[in-house]
């Protein structure tokens, strides 16, 4: 059985009508004699959205007690029964309370696929995990759901939902996106003119990304993709910017389509956090490695070379968190004097550009 | 908080009030941008010009396709019409009957065609133009195929010279952009070479896509700038990829470039190529730098010529004015008495280069 397709309704922020869209495509699918059912909705008390749903077959969700409280969740051994052509899933990247099968709805949208289901879905681009550091950067708000850039990769289409921000906030202030008192709040998070306008460029930029994505594997053999022949090295520490080193690199590595490694060194402090940081490249899929070596410069430069690795990329930390430490940017610069013949990349987060918002 | 809110300067006030003056006189242009035909975007015209007049507004339709489809025909059917004229086989919208009308809002189809020979105005956007000046707003439509300045990209990926044109810079200076995205249709099984067919034009229409989602993306970019220098705050939002290539006499400007162009192109970036100017230069060195200075410009590249006592500062400061988010350096391997006082400019660059990659290329 051929795995089913997934299309994605990419927005870049509640109310630019991708769900409405999603719900448009599932009734055009269903008038083709499709046989559609929409496996999870979110009505956020929009009547013009609610009112696509009207003639659609809903999957009844799923309650799950929580502490004390019952939850609803998409009902996924429901739909996998009920076996329909065509699933519409709204938000993608919704996290399940525990207690769930799965920790993340694009997780169970994945067993759908599995199926042979076909699914529609809806996300906006801020979670996009690669993207992560940079809207917490325009936004000031980190952003906790996120999804693997893999699988946005794999979906068969990806659009973009497009509306202008003064039309968005036009929106919003009649009350269609949020009620009231949500809207108040949603004016001090991401419904702020320019950063709608940011956010909106950074979505109409991964849209066209993600064609060329396509057309790419379509077309070209691996060989043939420029900056194939690179092979990029990120070099995983205990600091906390080793996260933000992770995302950047493995961006640059899909965008170049090169390979890339993860590697740390092991050591007898922070161990625990640099597991917590491999584990966190491997669920991007990047392959990790454990080194042992007396000096990191040169543990990591011989299997640099033994790799035939073409760039090294290093987290510029903050500089002198304690006396006995090797502050990183002396060892980015030891590795720079010592790395002649590789490209070395010292990655550096940009603070967010506005104080983050009142919780 | 990192925002810079600072007080502006009289000049900067009166452009400010002069921008505002000339802006809210003058209609306001919204283009609807499809990458080819029968993606929505006559649709999506009309229910914006629907919803404008369901909000009051005075809509009349200027110019629009004979052939519609059904749903866009209803839409029609609601609102004022002013035909087309017609002369010698082509159309052109009737500007004198418009401006009597002066409606709030005006409907424009098809932006990139031209009028009929003998007409006042060579373009129908020069017709546009002349709507928006007399402060008529204009809801208007285009393919990315029409846009001038795309026109060998267009033909690279199609085979087809369009003659008919729009400058970039109409469509960049419009209120609003939108673009009317659908992936191409997929195509259907026929037989093998129809089949074969179908696929060639549907990654056509793809590369086309890309062409129109990267415009949107770069309207959208202009705007952004435009907003924040009118608000008076200074800041960079990263939303495009900058790369800064920094050239001195030893660089290794092949691969630095190389590398450079593949991001460029990877990432819809911008790229710059500068130099720090070093007044007392040795002959050997001189030259050195003017070849790879050349080995940029033949690639394409814009340089920039920048001064100053301290390189890695003149450096940043530049990189940061322009936003740039990768900046490229050779790695010196001459340690000089300056370097050693100083520290090797290289190290103070990855020292100080907060918010930017630091691309450091072996010599």
């Amino acid at each position: 059985m051929s795995p089913g397709k997934l299309k994605i309704f990419m927005g870049y922020a509640a109310g630019v009508g991708k769900t409405y869209k999603m719900l448009e495509e599932a009734h055009a699918l269903k008038a083709d004699g499709v046989d559609v059912v929409v496996g999870y909705f979110e009505p956020h008390g929009r009547k013009d959205t609610i009112a696509k749903t009207t003639d659609l077959e809903m999957i009844p969700r799923r309650k799950i007690e929580y502490r004390g409280t019952v939850f609803e969740e998409m009902d996924t051994p429901a739909i996998l029964s009920r076996r329909p052509q065509v699933c519409a899933v709204d938000e993608f990247p919704h996290t399940n309370i525990p207690g769930a099968e799965r920790a993340k709805r694009w997780e169970d949208v994945q067993v759908l696929l599995d199926a042979g289901i076909d699914v529609l879905t809806t996300m906006n681009i801020q979670h996009l995990e690669s993207l992560n550091d940079q809207v917490w950067h325009i936004t000031g708000i980190r952003v906790r759901e996120t999804i693997p850039d893999w699988v946005v990769q794999r979906a068969d289409e990806v659009v973009m939902m497009d509306l202008t921000p003064q039309a968005l906030l036009n929106r919003l202030e009649r009350g269609v996106v949020y009620a009231r008192e949500k809207a108040e709040q949603a004016r001090k998070n991401f419904f702020r003119e320019q950063i709608l306008v940011a956010l909106r460029e950074l979505a109409l930029r991964q849209a066209a990304h993600e064609v060329e994505h396509r057309l790419e594997n379509e077309n070209t053999s691996p060989e043939e993709v420029p900056g194939r022949r690179h092979k990029i090295l990120m070099l995983v520490t205990a600091d906390p910017e080793s996260v933000m080193l992770i995302r950047r690199a493995k961006r640059m590595g899909d965008f170049m389509a090169a390979e890339c490694f993860a590697v740390a060194m092991q050591s007898s402090t922070g161990q625990d956090k640099i597991e917590k940081h491999l584990n966190f490249a491997r669920n991007l899929h990047i392959e990790t490695r454990l080194l042992e070596g007396e000096d990191v410069v040169s543990t990591l430069l011989d299997f640099a070379r033994l790799n035939q690795i073409t760039q090294i990329f290093l987290a510029r930390s903050k500089v002198g968190v304690s006396w006995f430490r090797v502050p990183s940017q002396d060892l980015a610069q030891s590795i720079v004097r010592f790395a002649k013949d590789m490209q070395i990349v010292i990655v550096s987060q940009a603070q967010p550009t506005f104080d983050s918002p009142a919780k | 908080m990192t925002s810079e809110m600072r007080r502006r300067s009289p000049d900067e006030l009166l452009r400010e009030y002069q921008a505002e003056e000339t802006a809210a006189a003058s209609g306001q242009l919204k283009v609807f941008l499809g990458y080819a035909s029968g993606v929505g975007k006559s649709f999506r015209m009309l229910d914006e010009a629907r919803r404008r007049r369901e909000r009051g507004a005075d809509v009349v339709v200027g110019a629009i396709q004979t052939k519609v489809p059904p749903e866009v025909e209803a839409l029609l059917g609601k609102l004022d019409v002013i035909p087309l004229q017609s002369v010698a086989d082509r159309s052109l919208i009737d500007v004198e009957a418009l401006l009597r009308r002066r409606p709030g809002v005006c409907v424009i189809d098809g932006l990139a065609y031209d009028n009929p020979p003998g007409a006042p105005r060579q373009h129908r956007w020069q017709d546009v133009q002349l709507l928006l000046d007399a402060g008529i707003h204009v809801i208007a439509s285009i393919n990315i195929q029409y846009i001038a300045e795309l026109r060998d990209q267009v033909e690279a990926i199609t085979g087809k010279r369009v003659q008919e044109t729009v400058p970039v810079s109409f469509v960049r200076n419009a209120s609003d952009i939108e673009i009317v995205d659908a992936p191409p249709e997929e195509p259907l099984e026929r037989s093998v070479e129809q089949q074969v067919d179908a696929e060639r034009r549907a990654r056509q229409l793809s590369r086309l896509r890309e062409l129109a989602l990267v415009l949107a993306a770069d309207v959208v970019d202009h705007q952004l700038t435009e907003y924040l220098e009118r608000h008076g705050i200074h800041q960079q939002f990263r939303t495009q990829e900058r790369i800064l290539v920094c050239v001195t006499p030893r660089a290794n400007i092949h691969e630095m470039m190389e590398t450079a162009l593949t991001i460029a192109e990877r990432f819809h970036a911008e790229l710059i190529v500068a130099y720090v100017h070093q007044p007392n230069l040795a002959e050997e060195d001189r030259v050195a730098l003017e070849e790879r200075l050349t080995i940029a410009r033949t690639a394409g590249a814009h340089v920039e010529l920048l001064e100053g006592d301290d390189p890695a500062e003149v450096l940043l400061r530049f990189a940061r004015s322009r936003g740039v988010t990768q900046i490229f350096v050779g790695h010196s391997q001459r340690v000089g008495l300056k370097a050693r006082i100083l520290g090797n400019p290289i190290d103070r660059l990855i020292g100080s280069a907060t918010g930017m990659d630091v691309r450091v290329f072996p010599q």
